[in-house]
């Protein structure tokens, strides 16, 4: 069951806080100020998403280059809500989340890319299966 | 240490104002021992730390799991065997509606939190309410556009690509489905239990959770929809 005496109650004001912060948490703070920071990751995350249809949908810019904006502002969206949502900051007190979320970020890329880059070999060595193909490669 | 002859508290405030992560000035090598820092002998993080701080770790394994699925789309988008392709089962009107309401639900979670802390229960319960309404069109959404693909014959067995997409998207729907489940028991809780310490940490795990889905969704409509229409 619950163990109401471990959790103290954060002092209001005087935060001599070296303690860590879970992410997500939201220490005491004068009135307004998480709300403004919802207010500021908000309007990011909406420029940052109306600007991804908007390019998505319209050829103001270089048709191949598309794709990468478009990986560009996820990414900048992602970190949006990282700083303003889930409150990951670089403070001594963040480190333990901060290490957590490199090595989850680096087992991402590890399956993302390397799924991509076998895979797309393993395509290239492929038999062909079609018969226009199989012609192709007779001598 | 410093010269300016107030009192120790509003000095103290002061600081922390200033640099509330007291970056440097932290004290370097053995300093004096912390109550809850989980240095020398004074135990483990307090319980609020630790159950964030794990469900945190929860959270990345999840979207390891979805890092899977997308592993999965992008090397069989092109698999379509003479089915339809992607930019020919896209809405992107649709999407785009999905994506706002995703995102004012994880704006109206945060400030569901922010009542918390403020201990203001009928703000939290109308946030909470607000963020459960907005998931809850979100999924009605997501159920709409699977419904008349199938409608149109296009079902997760047509082709290699139509399996992940389905795969992909569907489990994102789940988790935002049981996330609903978790926030209606949520709002029970605290209408019954009250901010006891042990509900507050648990708003913060659903605070992460909602978060994360939101993250994940970001890079659904990003790789799955808007490069799959263009």
């Amino acid at each position: 069951m619950s163990n109401l005496a471990s959790d103290e109650e954060l002092p209001t004001g005087v935060l001599d806080n070296r303690e860590d912060h879970s992410p997500g948490d939201e220490p005491l703070e004068d009135a307004g100020h998480w709300v403004r920071h919802a207010n500021l990751g908000l309007t990011l995350s909406i420029l940052l998403t109306a600007g991804a249809f908007f390019l998505a949908g319209s050829n103001i810019i270089y048709g191949p280059a598309v794709p990468i904006a478009l990986i560009v502002l996820a990414i900048a969206q992602m970190g949006v809500h990282l700083v303003f949502f889930l409150h990951i900051t670089t403070g001594p007190d963040n480190t333990n989340n901060v290490l957590a979320l490199a090595f989850g970020i680096l087992v991402v890329f590890l399956i993302v890319i390397g799924s991509i880059w076998i895979m797309d070999h393993l395509m290239q060595n492929m038999m062909p299966t079609r018969m226009e193909d199989m012609m192709q490669m007779q001598p | 240490m410093t010269e300016t002859g107030l009192p120790a508290s509003v000095e103290a405030i002061r600081r922390v104002r200033e640099d509330p992560h007291r970056l440097g000035h932290r004290a370097h090598g053995p300093a004096e021992i912390i109550a809850g820092a989980g240095h020398g002998m004074t135990g483990p993080a307090s319980k609020r730390i630790i159950v964030g701080y794990g469900f945190w770790i929860y959270l990345l394994s999840d979207i390891v799991v979805f890092s899977c699925f997308f592993a999965a789309f992008a090397v069989q988008r092109g698999a379509t065997a003479g089915g339809p392709t992607m930019d020919q089962i896209i809405e992107v009107p649709r999407v785009a509606m999905q994506t706002a309401v995703l995102l004012v639900s994880s704006y109206t979670c945060m400030l569901s939190f922010a009542a918390t802390n403020a201990r203001s229960r009928l703000w939290t319960q109308v946030f909470l309410a607000a963020t459960g309404i907005l998931g809850l069109v979100f999924i009605l959404l997501e159920l709409q556009e699977f419904a008349e693909l199938a409608a149109r014959g296009i079902t997760p067995q047509r082709s290699g690509m139509l399996t992940s997409f389905f795969g992909l998207v569907g489990l994102h729907g789940l988790h935002v489905s049981a996330g609903l489940l978790w926030l209606g028991t949520m709002m029970a809780q605290i209408l019954v239990k009250g901010f006891r310490p042990e509900i507050v940490h648990r708003l913060i795990c659903f605070n992460l959770f909602w978060h994360a889905l939101d993250i994940v969704w970001i890079g659904i409509f990003t790789i799955v929809y808007l490069m799959g229409a263009g």
